[in-house]
């Protein structure tokens, strides 16, 4: 410095490259922590374990562990198949063996507790994970508390099966068990949801069963909202494949379930009753429990994120990505879940080299199967403006209203080819 | 070292770092002196290996994947983006964009992308080695 301007001179300046230079040689703090850095993320679904993955590709330095608590993960796109008896269960079914082998660390243990002051996660068996970066993708809980009677026993008798596995089983020997003339009633909630076209697809997929095998029965939808996702789609396909078998009560018809009997197979609403031989009820949900434990879900149930980086709003270096988060306009999708999850790794491996990530662009697309061979989609693209994941104008929508059942037959095997990509690209 | 550095800021931002973070800087005295201090400190950045070894995914790239597999051996009937030429992407995208090529769902998403961005999207793509 000199004295007489109080601003660094040009030889000053030249000796301070030079011991920049230098300090290059050793190793600076800061960046080597980046390297070294330990991410801990928590749920092995479409988001975590796309996430665990994308980090430990984007950054092998880091030390990446995935929580999970179960050995093997069951996906819920095309349960609905498995539900009609198209499609085995282990066709859904996936083990974290190649995330192993690609240095993420796996610890198949529930995530007992979050301190996000002191950055440690604690399992269910006890050990400690310490975090620079923590991922809380749990996806959602159902809601015990939601329904009147829908209890854990009660979804025994009424299943949900909105989590893939021994509730698919268990709602595919229903079906298979049901005399011919039965009444199927799915009960769907308000938004926001999982997968928001997916009461839907099983609705037309059930229809397609009954219409084959049981030709007598009917299917009801109670719904706690008056519109719902790709619905001209779906209303066109039920009138063209399955007239008279689906019955639709949207809210203002009265079709929000306020309680189930499970004794009596009884579905009440606010005007009427209902007695089914099948029920599946899909209660309402929230995120999975440990973001409430590690703070990170609100009044809603759900996550607030910032959209750039899916850093939670409520507490610093946890970030939430998938069904959990509040994604503004992004569905919760396992498609949304992997493209969030991408993003999120990049976010983190920049923001652990000291750099400020750019704002990301997003796709989601939803295909849904309203018959095996007809298949309709939504997509959309998103980006964050004033803190929020909002559509791209003019971009996305719905399959078109006209289009013809060759169409329809190339977005069922598009919708396989996307079921295999994307596993491929999480659990391969 | 420096290049991994160079090459991962200049495929996410068209402008080089070092120009974005001296851009709106005034060249007086006292500032070209802060001028230089980012440079010496931005040397520093470069010199040392960043965690991320592949070049970062532009806007928009890794949702491509999703449908897009980057492993050869999955069987689906969506083409492959990895190695493909780049001009070949980005035609196809912009005959999706127009509706020049009929889609099932490609003219819906294509529509979400500028023509800059749909370019970074198709180098990315196209620098990856095809396995």
């Amino acid at each position: 410095m000199t004295e007489t301007t109080g601003h660094p001179n040009r030889r000053d300046i030249l000796k301070q490259i030079a011991i920049g230079t230098a300090a290059t040689i050793l190793p600076l703090p800061a960046l080597a922590q980046a390297g070294n850095a330990r991410v801990v993320v928590i749920g092995g679904g479409f988001a975590g374990a796309t996430c665990a993955r994308a980090l430990k590709r984007l950054s092998p330095k880091l030390t990446v562990t995935l929580v999970e608590t179960n050995p093997t993960f069951v996906a819920c796109p095309f349960s609905n198949m498995v539900i009609v008896g198209l499609r085995p269960l282990t066709m859904q079914q996936f083990g974290y063996e190649s995330l192993g082998r690609g240095g993420v660390e796996i610890r198949i243990s529930p995530a007992a507790s979050v301190n996000p002051e002191t950055h440690v996660v604690t399992l269910a068996d006890g050990s400690r994970l310490s975090y620079d970066r923590l991922v809380v993708a749990p996806g959602v809980d159902l809601r015990w508390d939601g329904l009147p009677g829908y209890t854990e026993d009660a979804a025994q008798i009424m299943p949900h099966a909105w989590k893939a596995g021994e509730q698919t089983t268990l709602l595919a020997k229903q079906l298979n068990a049901m005399p011919d003339g039965g009444l199927v009633v799915i009960s769907a909630p308000a938004n926001p949801f999982r997968c928001p076209p997916g009461p839907y697809e099983r609705a037309s997929l059930i229809a397609g069963y009954l219409k084959k095998n049981k030709p007598k029965s009917k299917l009801i939808i109670l719904d706690a909202k008056d519109a719902f996702s790709k619905q001209k789609l779906f209303e066109n396909a039920w009138k063209e494949l399955y007239p008279g078998l689906i019955e639709w009560v949207p809210l203002s018809g009265g079709g929000k379930v306020t309680s189930v009997d499970p004794a009596g197979m009884t579905l009440v609403t606010e005007f009427s009753s209902y007695k089914a031989a099948v029920a599946n009820v899909i209660p309402p949900q929230r995120a999975g429990l440990i973001a409430q434990i590690a703070g990170v879900s609100d009044r809603t149930g759900w996550c607030p994120i910032d959209p750039v980086t899916f850093e939670s709003l409520l507490q610093p270096h946890i970030h939430v990505i998938g069904d959990a988060a509040i994604a503004g306009a992004m569905p919760k999708s396992a498609f949304a879940a992997n493209a969030q999850a991408k993003v999120c790794a990049q976010a983190i491996v920049t923001l652990l080299a000291g750099d400020q990530p750019m704002p990301p662009k997003l796709i989601n697309t939803c295909y849904s199967l309203v018959a095996p061979d007809y298949g309709i989609t939504v997509a959309g693209v998103y980006h964050p403006v004033g803190g929020q994941l909002v559509d791209v104008a003019d971009a996305g929508g719905i399959s078109p209203l006209d289009a013809s059942r060759l169409f329809r037959e190339q977005e069922a095997k598009y919708a396989d080819g996307w079921f295999k990509t994307i596993t491929a690209d999480v659990f391969g | 070292m420096v290049k991994t550095g160079l090459a991962r800021h200049r495929s996410s931002n068209p402008r080089p770092l070092w120009e974005r973070v001296v851009a709106k800087r005034p060249l007086s005295h006292k500032g070209r002196g802060k001028y230089l201090l980012q440079i010496a400190s931005l040397l520093a950045l470069l010199c040392v290996a960043h965690p991320a070894a592949a070049a970062e995914a532009p806007p928009g790239a890794s949702a491509c994947s999703g449908c897009h597999a980057m492993d050869a051996a999955v069987a689906t009937p969506v083409p492959r983006l990895v190695g493909r030429k780049p001009a070949e992407i980005i035609a196809a995208l912009a005959a999706f964009k127009s509706g020049q090529r009929p889609a099932t769902v490609m003219d819906r998403i294509a529509k979400g992308f500028s023509d800059s961005e749909i370019r970074a999207i198709a180098e990315w793509y196209g620098a990856m080695e095809a396995p």
